[in-house]
C-alpha cells in the first residue's frame, strides 16, 4: 500500500519506530521458542537457562514499546489508520510478550525433563513449535505489509496446531495408562504442548488485530475460526 | 424528503465567477444532531455553510446550481426572501462579533425588528437566550454594560445567545472557537452538546478533535467536493475513503 | 572546481587580515554612511514640518495682530455704516452662517444617501467606477466654476435669483463630493462582521444599514462633512454670483433674500470699497472673524469625533 508521508515527519518517524520495535520483539520471541524447543530436544539445560534469563530483555522491550504507544496516544491524538495502528501495536506487543513467557515456561519444563529419562523421542512437539513459529512470523509479516491474506493463513494454521495438540494429548494418555511412573513426565510434556497451542492462539490474536488494523473490523470473535482456550 | 432531515442538498454546484467552489454536493443534515464539516483551508466548507443561509448572496458574481431544501422547500427559489431563511437558520461566526451595544440590546436587536416589542417579553427572551447559551449567571447583573467589555469566550456565547433569541431551527457555526482559548472552547463545545437537544447544528471546524468530540456525523470536503459523509466515529476510526484517512491522520499536502 | 577556488581565495583573504582589522574595515564605513543618510532624511522631514507650522503660525499671528484692534462688541453686532467704512459686520456673519447651515442641510442627506448607495448597494462595476471618478473630479473643480454653475442653473434657469437658497445650493453642490467621499470611507471602515452578524439574524439589508452600519459610521461621516463645510464657508467665488450682496441694510427675511457674507465682504472691502486704505483694520477684523468661524466649525468636528471615538470600540 503506497503510503503518503506524514506532514509531521517526526510523527511518521515515531510510528515507524514502533513498527521496527515490534519486528525486533517478534524476532526475539521466535528465537526464544526455537531455543526452548532445542533445549528440550537436546536436553540442554544451559540453553534453557539462557532462554529464561533472556526473557528479561523481552520484558524490557515490551515496556518500552508500550510507553511509546501511550506517548503517541497522549501527544498526537492519532485518528483513523494511525489510531488503528497504535491500538494494534499495543495489542501485538502484549501478545508477543505473552509468547515470550510461554517460551520461558517451555524452557523451565525442559530443565525438569532433562533430569529424568525420556519417555519417547520428540516428534510432534518440534513440529508444533515449527508451525507456531511460522505463524508468528506470518502474522508479523501481515502486520508489516498490511496483508490480510497472510493473516487469514495464520488462522488456518491454527487448526494444524490444535490437531497436533490433540494428537499429543491422546498419545501421552496411552503412555500414562501403560506405565503410571511416566505420568509425571507425560503431564509436563502435555503442558509444553499446551504452551505451544497457546502460542499459536496468540499468533492468531496478532493476525486478527492486523485484520482490524487494515479493515477496521474486529474479527476476533468471528465464528469462522474456533479458538479453544 | 426524509422526516429526520432538516436540510437537504441535491447536486449543488456553486461558482465564484468562473471558479467552481462547490461541485456536485448532495447531502442531508439531520434534526437535533450536530454535523461537522472538515477539510483543508479553501476546500469550500465555509462556502457550503454560507450557502445554507444565503450569506453568499452578499458576494457579487456568484451562481448556484442544484437545490437546497430546508423543511422541504428550496431556499433558492425565486419567491423566497433570504431574510426569512436567515430568521430560521441562525449563524455564529469565527470571530465573536457582538454589536457595540449593551448586552441586553445585542439580544433584543433582531427580535425587536421582527416585531417583539413588549418590555416583559423582551426581558424574558433575554434571560431565556442567555440561559440557553450558559451565559446568564455571568452577565445577569451587567445587562446594560457594553458587550465589548466581555471576554472573547463570553462574547462568542453572547453571539450564540443572540442567534438563539430568533428561535432558529438550525444553527450554523463557522469555526466558532478558533479565536478562543481552550477553556472557552470547552465551554462552547459543552454548550453545543446541550443545544443539540433543541435544534440542528452544523459546524465548520479546523480542529478535528473538536469535530470528533461534538458531532454525530462528519463530512469531509476537499477541492469543493464532498469526499465522504459518514458517522463521526467511523470517519475517525476507519473512514471509507483514502483521502479522508490521509487528511485526518495528517498526511496531507 | 570553481567553488573550491572561490573558497580558497576567501580563506586566504581571511588569513591575511586579522579579525580586528576586518571588524574595522567591513561594516564601519557603510554604517556611518547609512547613519548620515538617516540624519539627512530626518532633517528634511523635520524642516518641512517646521516650515508648515511656522507659516501657519505666522499667518494667524499676523491676522490676529492686525485684526484684533478692530474687533469689539459693536463690530460683531452692528451692520456696516457710512458706506461700509465704519460700523460692524453682523449681517455678513449671519449670512455666512445661514449659507453654511443651508449647505449642510442640502448636502449632508444627499451626500450620505449617495455614499450609502455607492458603498452598500451599487453593484461594483465599470459604471460605478466611472461615477466615482466623476465625483473625485468634481472635488477638484475650481470653486469659481461652481459659482458660475450656480449662477446659470439656480439663479437664472430655476429663477431663484441671487439669494440664500441659490448660495446654499451652490455651496452644497461644492461640498457634495467631499461629503460623499468622507461618508463612503466611513461606511467602508465599518467592519463587515457587523453587517454579517445583523444579516445572519434575519434583518433586512436596509435595516442593517440604518440600525447598525450608519450609527457606527456617523462619527466619520460627520467629521468629514463638517471639515468640508468649514472649507466651503470661506469660499468667495461660489457665493459671489449666487447669494452675496455688496451691501444690505436689513437682515434677510426669507431664503429668497440676498445676504452679505464674510468672504465676499472682505473681497469687497479690499478691492471695491471707497476708501480701501482707511478700512484696512476693518478688513483684518473681518478676516479674523472668518478664520474664527472656520476654526470653530473644525473644532466642532474634532469634539464630535473624539466624543464618539470614546464610545465606539470594536
Amino acid at each position: 500500500m503506497a503510503e503518503k508521508r506524514h506532514t509531521s515527519t517526526h510523527y511518521g518517524k515515531e510510528l515507524r519506530n514502533i513498527k521496527e520495535g515490534l519486528i525486533y520483539l517478534g524476532a526475539m520471541v521466535e528465537k526464544a521458542i526455537e531455543c526452548a524447543i532445542r533445549a528440550l530436544v537436546n536436553r540442554d539445560t544451559e540453553l534453557a537457562r539462557k532462554v529464561i534469563c533472556d526473557d528479561g530483555e523481552i520484558d524490557q522491550l515490551d515496556v518500552k514499546i508500550e510507553e511509546k504507544c501511550i506517548r503517541i496516544l497522549a501527544l498526537r491524538q492519532p485518528a483513523a489508520r494511525d489510531l488503528r495502528f497504535i491500538t494494534t501495536a499495543i495489542k501485538i506487543n502484549g501478545h508477543l510478550e505473552r509468547i515470550g513467557d510461554m517460551a520461558v515456561n517451555i524452557a523451565e519444563k525442559a530443565i525438569i525433563l532433562s533430569e529424568e529419562p525420556p519417555i519417547k523421542p520428540y516428534i510432534d512437539i518440534p513440529r508444533m513449535a515449527e508451525v507456531a513459529r511460522g505463524m508468528i512470523k506470518e502474522s508479523l509479516d501481515a502486520f508489516v505489509h498490511e496483508k490480510t491474506s497472510l493473516a487469514q493463513k495464520v488462522r488456518s494454521d491454527d487448526e494444524i496446531i490444535d490437531n497436533l495438540n490433540e494428537q499429543v494429548f491422546r498419545e501421552l494418555l496411552t503412555y500414562m495408562m501403560e506405565d503410571p511412573r511416566k505420568i509425571h513426565r507425560a503431564l509436563i510434556i502435555m503442558q509444553i504442548s499446551k504452551s505451544l497451542e497457546r502460542i499459536s492462539d496468540h499468533a492468531v490474536g496478532i493476525a486478527d488485530m492486523v485484520v482490524y488494523m487494515v479493515t477496521g473490523k474486529i474479527v476476533r470473535h468471528a465464528p469462522v475460526c474456533k479458538n479453544v482456550e | 424528503m426524509d422526516d429526520n432531515h432538516i436540510i437537504e442538498l441535491n447536486g449543488v454546484n456553486f461558482f465564484y465567477g468562473d471558479f467552481m467552489a462547490i461541485s456536485d454536493v448532495t447531502m442531508a443534515f439531520e434534526k437535533n444532531r450536530v454535523t461537522a464539516l472538515i477539510g483543508p483551508s479553501g476546500c469550500g466548507k465555509s462556502t457550503l455553510l454560507r450557502l445554507l443561509n444565503r450569506m453568499n448572496d452578499l458576494i457579487t458574481g456568484t451562481r448556484i446550481e442544484g437545490e437546497i431544501l430546508f423543511d422541504g422547500k428550496d431556499i433558492y427559489a425565486p419567491e423566497v426572501d433570504p431574510v426569512d431563511v436567515r430568521r430560521r437558520i441562525g449563524m455564529v461566526f469565527q470571530k465573536p462579533n457582538p454589536f457595540p451595544k449593551s448586552i441586553f440590546n445585542n439580544i433584543t436587536y433582531a427580535p425587536k425588528l421582527a416585531g417583539i416589542t413588549g418590555r416583559s417579553d423582551l426581558e424574558y427572551l433575554v434571560e431565556e437566550s442567555l440561559k440557553q447559551a450558559v451565559l446568564w449567571d455571568e452577565v445577569k447583573d451587567i445587562l446594560d454594560r457594553s458587550a465589548m467589555t466581555l471576554s472573547g469566550g463570553q462574547q462568542q456565547r453572547l453571539c450564540i445567545a443572540r442567534a438563539l433569541a430568533m428561535k432558529p431551527d438550525v444553527l450554523l457555526m463557522d469555526e466558532p472557537t478558533s479565536a478562543l482559548d481552550p477553556i472557552s472552547t470547552a465551554k462552547i463545545e459543552e454548550l453545543i452538546g446541550e443545544l443539540e437537544k433543541n435544534l440542528a447544528i452544523i459546524i465548520v471546524t479546523h480542529n478535528m478533535q473538536q469535530a470528533a468530540r461534538v458531532s454525530s456525523k462528519t463530512g469531509f470536503l476537499y477541492l469543493g467536493r464532498l469526499i465522504e459523509y459518514n458517522v463521526t466515529e467511523k470517519i475517525f476510526t476507519n473512514p471509507d475513503m483514502k483521502q479522508t484517512e490521509d487528511y485526518i491522520t495528517g498526511r496531507f499536502g | 572546481m570553481k567553488g573550491t577556488v572561490g573558497f580558497q581565495a576567501a580563506s586566504r583573504a581571511i588569513q591575511q587580515s586579522s579579525p580586528d582589522e576586518m571588524k574595522r574595515k567591513l561594516p564601519r564605513g557603510s554604517l556611518r554612511w547609512r547613519y548620515l543618510k538617516q540624519q539627512i532624511f530626518f532633517t528634511v522631514v523635520r524642516l518641512s514640518a517646521l516650515i508648515i507650522s511656522l507659516s501657519l503660525g505666522g499667518l494667524i499671528l499676523y491676522i490676529t495682530v492686525q485684526g484684533l484692534p478692530a474687533i469689539n462688541w459693536d463690530f460683531l453686532t452692528l451692520p456696516p455704516t457710512d458706506s461700509m467704512t465704519k460700523g460692524g459686520i453682523m449681517p455678513a456673519i449671519l449670512g455666512t452662517l445661514y449659507l453654511t447651515i443651508g449647505a449642510i442641510a442640502v448636502a449632508l442627506p444627499l451626500g450620505v444617501a449617495s455614499a450609502v448607495y455607492l458603498a452598500e448597494y451599487a453593484k461594483q462595476g465599470r459604471f460605478i467606477r466611472l461615477v466615482r471618478i466623476g465625483i473625485n473630479c468634481l472635488a477638484g473643480v475650481p470653486s469659481v466654476v461652481f459659482g458660475l454653475f450656480g449662477l446659470g442653473f439656480f439663479v437664472v434657469f430655476l429663477q431663484f435669483g441671487s439669494c440664500i437658497l441659490s448660495g446654499a445650493l451652490t455651496l452644497g453642490v461644492l461640498i457634495l463630493p467631499t461629503i460623499i467621499g468622507a461618508s463612503e470611507e466611513a461606511l467602508k471602515a465599518v467592519p463587515q462582521t457587523f453587517r454579517e452578524a445583523s444579516l445572519a439574524l434575519g434583518v433586512s439589508k436596509w435595516r442593517t444599514i440604518y440600525k447598525i452600519v450608519l450609527p457606527l459610521a456617523l462619527p466619520g461621516i460627520l467629521t468629514g462633512s463638517i471639515l468640508g463645510i468649514g472649507r466651503a464657508a470661506g469660499e468667495t467665488a461660489p457665493i459671489m454670483f449666487t447669494a452675496a450682496a455688496f451691501f444690505t441694510a436689513k437682515l434677510p427675511s426669507s431664503i429668497f433674500d440676498e445676504v452679505m457674507a464674510l468672504p465676499y465682504h472682505i473681497y469687497v472691502l479690499a478691492t471695491a470699497g471707497t476708501q480701501i486704505e482707511l478700512t484696512r483694520p476693518l478688513q483684518f477684523g473681518t478676516v479674523l472673524v472668518l478664520v474664527g468661524v472656520v476654526l470653530g466649525i473644525d473644532l466642532v468636528a474634532i469634539v464630535i469625533r473624539s466624543n464618539m471615538r470614546r464610545r465606539k470600540r470594536w
